[in-house]
């Protein structure tokens, strides 16, 4: 049988952000995949040298656009435990709350690409219609639809008040309403099912070994989350890890479906635990001559900081390791033996962020 | 930081992994840092049930690196990403771009290397 | 088939998007907006600039005036957050595309140096003071210019 080679990207219609997959067919079936990188590679832990300490939340912030409130709690995280800030409860909560709202936009954009990927275009339509609604909530809490930038060293530097969180309770509960009315669609449609069920299947050691992160992991039976290691405000908090066993597509969409239900009683948690309290601890001084390791869960998966302080206002190192990046090389070993018109679901099913990956 | 730190070199880096593989431990990634003029820290970071493990090696730049992507099929990516960003090699890579991963292919420049730190105000 | 229930509820309700150049949304009132400055209330001390982590504010002392680049602002608040006199303010909705580039330069009355109506030399030491801060203007530029070439 002779070997084709058909290229995947930069530019195809389910993919949101670019990247490249070499793709070498025999018949239909994929036997070979090689990823190229480097469409939207900027360079953003290089600006650590010229940006200060403060300044650097906001370029963490645009490492990703949909995971942005996260990344900003992992990096102000990290120099929090650099510089012994002590974070004020409410501030820690505050956090929890935007995160997973974060969290429930971020699984429901998803699985609206996801429903697209696989020509489902009117449950597309219908996931992002709900998720409006938690994007609402983000503007009219924080005064931005997406990068929301409410972290400053230290805690946050935006307030709910008691009629925002009245409004918010009563948001999260019809978007909970919309969101189980689609689920027997999601999980059980005999369309939906015929194109992920038994495709792209990542057994257990596999996932493990090659150092999947977040719902791909989960999706194969590994109850990882880096949640449950009670970082920030989520020590208070009731958390058990969503998890799948089958290891395909279906299990990958169906991880993020019930997590999307299980941050919406996050949320919920979050708020009957607000304390009351100050916002923002002060901050004095630069961050000292040290090194920090953060982990934080994202809607992704586990994201990395690795912070190296040098006693100034800039940092010597800023390294982030994002969920995507942990996640190529688990795509690369599910794309073998699958069929050419599968391609596009699977890819998507590892919820690629491209810019992400590349910063 | 957070977790054990153990000292490796150069000679002995491979066999330890290969140790923390055997343990049943999870490559999380690698991190870098300028040591020195001349130098790179690698720190290999690794996760068994939320106990972090940090493995460090310090190396010279001008020097070949044993490449652990034999033992951890994920620790190509982001050797190629230090293979761009320090300009270094590694020894065994199992997939190299060259110095193509997010580069274009005629730079020449190494992005990391402390060029443009403003200097501390006296 | 199962999501015919949707289906069937979604035809007889009215449609979920607006008409958008016709019918627009109120909008909320924290929204991070378009920034404007009320140069009047300004006092010239250059906290904005230092603050803002795309670096588009200017302020020049001096001349008195302020400068942004608005289509390198990112829209944080940080400016406005900072400002000593809260003399700067985002409105509750975004900028209108453009097509062309545009810079904010706002000019106002910068205030008057202390000593000036105790001695003749002061504006001259006013000058040395300015000197050794555009030194480093000068020093930052060229490590700007250089990581730019590299990207």
């Amino acid at each position: 049988m002779a070997t084709t080679v058909i290229p995947f990207g930069p530019q195809h219609p389910v993919l949101p952000e670019p990247v490249h997959l070499t793709l070498k067919v025999e018949d239909e079936i994929v036997k070979e995949a090689i990823p190229a990188l480097g469409y939207v590679h900027r360079g953003l832990e290089k600006l650590a040298d010229i940006r200060d300490y403060h300044q650097m939340i906001q370029v963490c912030e645009r490492v990703c656009g949909i995971c942005s409130m996260i990344h900003a709690v992992c990096y102000s995280q990290a120099i929090e435990e650099l510089m012994g800030v002590e974070v004020p409860k409410r501030a820690q909560v505050l956090r929890v709350i935007w995160s997973e709202l974060h969290r429930t936009h971020s699984h429901l954009l998803w699985l609206g690409l996801f429903a697209d990927a696989f020509g489902f275009e009117s449950l597309f339509m219908q996931f992002w219609k709900i998720r409006e609604r938690i994007m609402d909530i983000n503007e009219a809490t924080t005064g931005s639809r997406v990068i929301v930038s409410v972290n400053v060293i230290g805690g946050v530097r935006a307030d709910l008040s008691p009629e925002q969180i009245r409004w918010i309770l009563s948001e999260v509960d019809i978007v909970e309403k919309e969101v189980r009315a689609l689920q027997d669609t999601i999980m059980n449609d005999y369309t939906v099912k015929a194109r992920t069920v038994g495709v792209g299947v990542l057994s257990k050691e596999n996932a493990y070994l090659l150092g999947a992160a977040g719902p791909t992991l989960r999706g194969s039976g590994v109850a990882q989350d880096m949640r449950m290691l009670g970082y920030g405000g989520y020590s208070e908090i009731d958390f058990e890890p969503v998890v799948e066993t089958s290891g395909d597509c279906w299990a990958r969409s169906t991880v993020r479906f019930r997590e999307t239900l299980q941050s919406m009683d996050l949320v919920r948690q979050a708020i009957a635990k607000l304390p009351e309290g100050e916002l923002a601890a002060k901050v004095k001084g630069n961050p000292p001559e040290g090194e920090v390791y953060t982990r934080v869960e994202q809607p992704r998966g586990e994201c990395v900081y690795y912070i190296k302080g040098n006693g100034t206002k800039h940092l010597d190192r800023l390294r982030i390791r994002t969920p995507t990046f942990a996640n190529i090389p688990p795509l690369l070993a599910m794309l073998p033996g699958c069929e050419l018109a599968d391609v596009p679901v699977i890819v998507l099913s590892i919820d690629p962020c491209i810019s992400c990956t590349e910063r | 930081m957070i977790g054990k730190v153990i000292d490796v070199t150069v000679d002995n880096v491979v066999g330890e992994v290969m140790k923390m593989k055997n343990d049943g431990h999870r490559l999380v990634t690698f991190s870098t840092y300028q040591e020195g003029e001349d130098g790179l820290g690698i720190l290999y970071h690794f996760d068994k049930e939320l106990e972090t493990t940090h493995l460090r090696m310090t190396v010279k730049r001008d020097a070949p690196i044993p490449s652990v992507s034999g033992v951890y099929f994920a620790a190509l990516l982001v050797e190629n990403e230090i293979r761009d960003q320090w300009d270094v090699k590694f020894d065994g890579l199992v997939l190299d771009f060259n110095r193509s991963l997010y580069l274009d292919p005629e730079v020449t420049q190494v992005p990391l290397v402390s060029n443009v730190k403003i200097e501390p105000k006296k | 088939m199962l999501f015919t229930p949707t289906v069937i509820k979604n035809l007889l309700k009215k449609p979920a998007t607006r008409l958008y150049p016709f019918t627009v949304r109120e909008p909320f009132p924290n929204y991070r907006g378009e920034l404007y400055i009320d140069i009047d209330g300004c006092i010239f001390c250059g906290t904005c600039s230092r603050k803002c982590p795309s670096q588009c504010i200017e302020v020049d002392k001096n001349e008195g005036t302020w400068t942004c680049n608005p289509h390198a602002c990112v829209y944080c608040g940080i400016c406005r957050d900072s400002c000593p006199t809260k003399c700067l303010h985002m409105k509750d909705v975004h900028r209108k595309p453009m097509t062309e580039r545009i810079m904010m330069v706002e000019k106002g009355e910068p205030p008057k140096p202390k000593k000036k109506a105790a001695a003749a030399e002061a504006p001259k030491a006013a000058d040395k003071k300015a000197e050794p801060a555009k030194a480093d203007d000068k020093k930052a530029e060229p490590a700007t210019a250089d990581k730019a070439k590299k990207k």
